[in-house]
């Protein structure tokens, strides 16, 4: 198991370095400047704290002014006096400071920017931990976060030489790079002459694949995540899991070695897998059966320690898979994976429109159905007419009625759509994107999103051969393509462009499939003539996604850079999955 | 030999010193240098003359004339003073000229006579009227200094950055100080002053008396002072003719000299040659010059850099020659040419005779895309002379449009600022441009604006979203937005009012919009959801228990559980709830009441529409495997293997399974024989499985 990389592959960068910029950063604004000893989690009631200084550290959002205004004013009212301070990470906004203002307390805070916006979550991912990018751009069309991208990958760059082959894909993706470019023309020189560690970027908008993300997950990494919810490269194992009585905090990332063996497994693998680490574990300790006192005293020393490490890791993990395995390959798990590959697949839709609507009556789970409907709406091109008002009728008698902004959400989005009856649609789409020139086309986003663009699923996965013709059995131990992440049945779609490009290191012949994902004028070639880069350095491969990547195609893509030679690294706005998704399309009652 | 030493005098017993011009002034003045204000700039700079200085009685015709010469005598620019009584003169040390009125008005002049702005002393000047008034030099600018007629000291230590600080009281003084002067200590001036025979140092916060170390007695005056030009070094001239030198700290006496003159001097100045370690005084009286000298160690200082250099060439306008020693010197362009080519482009925008186009197109000719030049700079010294066509012109060059943005909200050209910040990219820029015309349109105006501006209008709306409902109201009642009205009223209907009437009319509000952006299902979907309000109340009302705010599919079975089964039933028709929905929903909780009795009464009430598996499941959920069986009974062909498997009924389903010959049951059956007596079952599968594989 884990397949080792071939020689050839290049060293990954030492990301170390990012995570000591930003510790020495905030240490020094947290102790020099504001002398902060404790820290509370801003939560919306007041901090239990007597200090006469009260330090924020917040993301820029009105929520949060709002918050500190509230408090602030509170102590005003008790004529209790304090310093406030706000620290902005990873940048200040102006209208935060309107807000402030307007709360009329502008004048008792004093404000600072933490601008830390890479956080290593493991020697192979960047996350800029924005889980909000997505909602924000992608449903209220706020670019607030584009600026903040620009500057990540300006950073990256004069920490990593310059990138000399740049491709990308989606509007955010466009101005992300346009912005950043910008950015490197004005502080010119600080990248010249460095030689490129980093061969390839490649920056992909999360609304590109849809389908992708709202699959799923049954790769181990993925599965995790999906089942306990993966935050900031850790998780809690609850006692279910730890066969004790209380929860552990377990990060996760290579540094975990039994982890690190199977997070790209499918989670079929992995059990078995875990018996046999356990056996070679048990054989380690047998061993000591039958030593002398010196061989005992040096394995004691020596040895013992890391077995102990080891047996701890194992055992979590395989409580872990147990407690997967009593959620997820129960009948209910494997008839959901079943509807999901007939949606992939694209047939017996009409079955797998009643397994929802079933699903809706019975109330599974809200976030569940929607995720089935947002899956069924992009692969079929939306819903027809009818199954779009009675699976949205059902769902607002399950869930409540506060849900109808929910499908004015995914509308917008373009994730739960109503098929356009006849080509009335497309004539409207031709002459809009004759409309869109490069400049227009930021304008017109507002205009287009409520004219549902079609997702051409089917099409797409034609021309680029998502779906594995199945000769016998898919062997997920040795997997043949990144189709074994999802059993199997599906080449993940933003993987497959990422490889298609990288093959071509261009956009060409791939006209139609742009067309089709609705990118015509949004797909982008930017190479600069750098003679200096190393064959080792092309072979890294540094992939952005603007509004989320999952650890499904995180592993799709380790299994390509294996079977090529390549690396890869992953800078992603923050890792999602289907939940979180669907969950930041969800209006919720406050 | 004699030629070399015949023009040396000597000087004491063991100097010897010589004069001779170095070079001849080419000015032609008519007036007495004493009778006019004279100020020469550090360096070798300019130098001005205000002739006719004196006061106001003089008629118009008689007024002063400002004149400014170079070092050489070359007159630079001549002007009518027209404005108020002029106290003193001086350069600063980026060469402009500053000129201290009697009411504390300080003009402030260019090279080239241009009048660049004004400044106001203070109040406390304005009324005391200017007495005396200095110009001094330190590491931070140049600052002036004013002594007013009561006797009280003001200062700027940096006219750039104005900033006025009234000095404290000198205790006792009664008359203007007999000489003084401004020092500069710790990077911070002062102010040292003469009083009879007694000195005091001013600083802002405090008047405290000094006394030179070593100072001769029997002095009761001090004449003149002097302090050396890095402010390191003193001298005092006394009235018993004495002269003390020493250290600006007056911690260390350097030297004294007694000359015997008892007639205060016209002027006294410190000077020394570059690299020399010798410092001396020059005393100045109408008929005689003396210098007193003392070898110190004293250090060179360089404050003359290339850039000072540079600077005083772009002053000049020697715009060729200046670049041409950046080129010989090697300089980066972006500190030597392109610093010089953005002066020349300043000072181009200033020809009024030139038009707009011309002087654009000639600076984008010589400037083109050199780095390190900023158009905005020149576009806001082109505002600056009032040529906003052309500044607009020039920022069309600049090519980062957000640095276009700030000179176009100045000069209220607001619409185009914020195309310009939306092109930037930079949302804090356009939030920014947003607010300007906020308040400087009218409210339809300001929307129309953000209408064509769909970045800036999701910007904006989102602020609203938070900070102001009513604004985003307005804003989608603007744009007709019945879609997002109805949305909008529809978050209200729960989250803003708490009264049942309340939430009720902003629904109907909602369905209003709904039915004016034609979206039906919407505004049914809000219609329902008003009825259902009203009945939960009623319900609350009448059964007591919470009943709002749950879903039609809660509040369905939220009165089965409390036995309230034919309002159900009423409920689920009123709100036409689908048949299959229905049973799921008794199912569920009258297998969570464990209510079995009841549970088989609904069961035979007519044919399930769900089938009879769900009830088998839910049975084997709560763990009733004799419930369970019943159903399982019941179970269509099609399910009976999954059914029989779940009450555990290996056996069977064997049997069902090999009689529908179906080989996926099959296999799900022997996948359940684990136990111990379930070999005989698996045995008879596998055998099944062999005869149909022979068929």
């Amino acid at each position: 198991m884990a397949f080792p990389h071939r020689p050839d592959a290049p060293e990954l960068p030492d990301f170390s370095m990012l995570k000591r910029l930003a510790r020495d950063q905030l240490i020094y604004l947290l102790e020099q400047q504001h002398e902060v000893d404790k820290l509370y989690k801003v939560e919306n009631k007041p901090p239990f704290s007597s200090s006469e200084q009260l330090c924020f550290l917040v993301r820029p959002r009105i929520k949060n002014m709002r918050y500190i205004a509230n408090l602030v004013n509170a102590d005003k009212m008790a004529g209790r006096t304090r310093k406030y301070k706000v620290i902005f990470s990873p940048q200040k906004f102006y209208a935060c400071e309107m807000v402030l203002e307007e709360e009329g307390i502008y004048g008792d805070v004093s404000c600072d920017e933490w601008a830390f916006s890479l956080l290593p979550l493991d020697v192979d991912l960047l996350s800029m931990e924005l889980p909000e990018f997505f909602r924000d751009y992608f449903l209220e069309g706020d670019q607030c976060w584009i600026n903040t991208v620009a500057q990540a990958l300006h950073l990256l760059s004069t920490l990593y030489g310059p990138f000399p082959n740049c491709y990308g894909i989606g509007r955010c993706a466009k101005m992300s790079h346009e912005l950043w470019r910008k950015l490197e023309e004005e502080e010119d020189g600080e990248t010249k002459g460095r030689r490129p560690e980093i061969g390839h970027v490649f920056l992909l908008d999360r609304d590109v694949d849809f389908v992708t993300a709202l699959c799923s997950q049954v790769v181990y990494e993925g599965l995790v995540d999906d089942t306990f919810r993966v935050k900031c490269g850790s998780v809690d194992f609850g006692p279910e899991v730890t066969s004790s009585d209380k929860s552990l905090k377990v990060l996760l990332n290579a540094e975990d070695k039994v982890f690190n063996e199977i997070r790209n497994e499918h989670f079929s693998n992995v059990f078995g897998f875990l018996s046999q680490k356990a056996r070679n574990l048990q054989a380690q300790y047998d061993r000591r059966r039958g030593m002398d006192i010196k061989q005992m005293k040096n394995f004691v020393s020596q040895e013992l320690k890391g077995l102990k490490q080891e047996h701890r890791l194992l055992s979590l993990h395989i409580g872990a898979c147990e407690s997967i395995m009593k959620k997820k390959t129960k009948q209910d798990f494997q008839e959901l994976i079943k509807t999901e590959h007939a949606l992939l697949e694209g047939f017996s839709i009409r079955e797998s429109t009643n397994y929802i609507e079933e699903h809706i009556d019975r109330q599974v789970s809200p976030i569940e159905s929607l995720r089935l409907m947002c899956l069924l709406s992009i692969t079929e091109n939306g819903l027809i007419p009818k199954d779009y008002r009675s699976l949205k009728t059902q769902y607002l008698q399950s869930y409540g009625p506060e849900h109808l902004l929910t499908f004015s959400n995914l509308r917008r989005a373009g994730l739960l759509t109503e098929q356009a009856p006849g080509d009335t649609l497309t004539a409207m789409e031709s002459k809009v994107s004759k409309l869109v020139t490069d400049k227009a086309a930021g304008k017109i986003t507002d205009a287009f999103s409520s004219l549902a663009k079609r997702s051409n699923f089917r099409a797409i996965s034609k021309k680029l051969n998502l779906i594995p013709r199945v000769d016998g059995e898919y062997d997920l131990k040795v997997p043949r393509d990144m189709a074994y992440v999802f059993s199997g049945a599906y080449v993940p779609l933003s993987c497959r462009i990422i490889e298609q490009v990288l093959e071509r290191q261009s956009w060409q012949g791939l006209d139609e499939v742009v067309r089709l994902l609705n990118c015509s004028e949004l797909a982008f070639t930017d190479m600069t003539k750098e003679d200096k880069a190393s064959s080792e350095s092309l072979r890294l491969i540094l992939v952005v996604f603007l509004g989320g990547c999952t650890f499904s195609e995180i592993s799709a893509l380790r299994f390509l850079g294996r079977e090529k030679g390549y690396r890869f690294i992953f800078l992603t706005t923050a890792v999602t999955n289907s939940v979180r998704l669907m969950e930041a399309m969800s209006e919720v009652k406050a | 030999m004699d030629c070399y030493t015949a023009n040396w005098n000597p000087l004491g017993d063991s100097a010897f010193y010589r004069k001779y011009e170095l070079y001849s002034m080419d000015w032609d003045l008519k007036e007495e240098l004493r009778d006019c204000l004279v100020a020469a700039a550090p360096y070798g700079g300019p130098i001005a003359l205000l002739r006719n200085p004196g006061r106001k009685e003089k008629p118009a015709s008689a007024r002063p004339v400002l004149e400014i010469y170079s070092a050489s005598g070359v007159p630079l620019a001549s002007l009518l003073w027209k404005s108020g009584p002029m106290v003193s003169l001086g350069w600063s040390a980026e060469e402009e000229l500053l000129c201290v009125q009697e009411d504390g008005v300080v003009l402030v002049y260019g090279l080239h006579g241009d009048f660049r702005r004004h400044f106001s002393m203070g109040n406390e000047v304005l009324q005391n009227r200017v007495l005396d008034a200095r110009i001094f030099h330190t590491e931070f600018g140049s600052g002036v200094a004013i002594l007013t007629g009561a006797h009280r000291f003001t200062l700027s230590a940096n006219v750039g950055d104005l900033k006025l600080r009234r000095m404290p009281e000198v205790p006792g003084l009664q008359s203007a100080p007999s000489c003084w002067t401004t020092m500069c200590q710790d990077r911070v001036a002062h102010i040292l002053l003469a009083v009879g025979p007694d000195l005091y140092l001013l600083d802002h916060a405090a008047c405290s008396a000094v006394t030179p170390p070593g100072l001769a007695p029997g002095v009761s005056s001090f004449l003149q002072m002097a302090v050396s030009f890095t402010y390191r070094h003193l001298a005092l001239f006394t009235d018993t003719g004495y002269i003390w030198m020493g250290t600006a700290s007056l911690k260390e006496k350097l030297c004294e000299f007694n000359c015997n003159i008892r007639a205060p001097p016209k002027q006294m100045v410190w000077c020394s040659r570059p690299r020399s370690k010798e410092r001396a005084v020059v005393v100045a009286w109408e008929r005689r010059l003396m210098v007193v000298g003392d070898a110190s160690e004293s250090i060179q200082y360089k404050q003359l850099t290339i850039q000072v250099l540079l600077d005083r060439l772009v002053l000049r306008r020697l715009y060729p020659l200046a670049i041409q020693i950046c080129e010989y010197l090697r300089l980066p362009e972006v500190q030597g040419v392109s610093r010089i080519l953005a002066h020349w482009a300043c000072y181009k925008v200033q020809q009024k005779d030139v038009s707009d186009e011309d002087v654009a197109r000639a600076i984008n000719q010589k400037l083109g895309d050199t780095p390190g030049v900023s158009y905005s700079d020149i576009a806001a010294r082109a505002y600056g002379c009032g040529r906003t066509e052309l500044s607009i012109k020039l920022l069309e060059y600049e090519p980062r449009s957000g640095e276009q943005v700030p000179l176009l909200l100045k000069m209220k050209r607001s619409k185009l600022a914020l195309s310009k910040a939306i092109e930037s990219g930079d949302t804090d820029l356009v939030f920014t441009v947003l607010l300007h015309l906020k308040n400087e349109l009218n409210r339809g105006d300001f929307f129309m604006t953000l209408r064509n501006q769909p970045m800036a209008l999701s910007l904006y709306r989102q602020f609203c979203k938070h900070q102001e409902l009513e604004t985003l109201k307005d804003l989608y009642n603007q744009d007709d937005n019945h879609q997002e009205l109805g949305s909008f009223h529809v978050r209200a209907s729960y989250a803003a009012e708490e009264r049942i009437e309340g939430r009720v009319a902003a629904l109907q509000t909602a369905a209003d919009a709904f039915y004016k952006a034609k979206n039906e299902f919407a505004a049914k979907a809000t219609e329902d959801q008003m009825r259902l309000l009203r009945l939960q109340r009623r319900l609350e009302d009448e059964l007591g228990g919470r009943f709002l705010d749950l879903s039609v599919h809660d509040t369905v079975t939220t009165l089965i559980l409390s036995g309230q089964n034919k309002r159900a039933e009423q409920l689920a028709r009123d709100f036409r709830i689908p048949d299959k929905r229905l049973w799921w929903l008794k199912l569920t909780a009258l297998a969570d009441m464990e209510d079995w009795e009841e549970l088989e009464k609904f069961s035979k009430s007519k044919k399930s529409p769900i089938g009879y598996l769900p009830f088998v499941e839910i049975c084997m959920k709560q763990h009733n495997k004799y419930e369970a069986k019943k159903y399982a009974s019941r179970v269509g062909p099609e399910q009976k293997v999954k059914a029989l498997l779940l009450v555990g009924d290996v056996a069977q389903a064997a049997d069902v399974a090999i009689e529908h010959r179906n080989e996926a049951e099959m296999s799900l059956v022997l996948s359940h024989c684990t136990g111990a007596t379930d070999g005989a079952t698996a045995d008879k599968i596998q055998r099944a499985r062999a005869q149909a594989q022979k068929k």
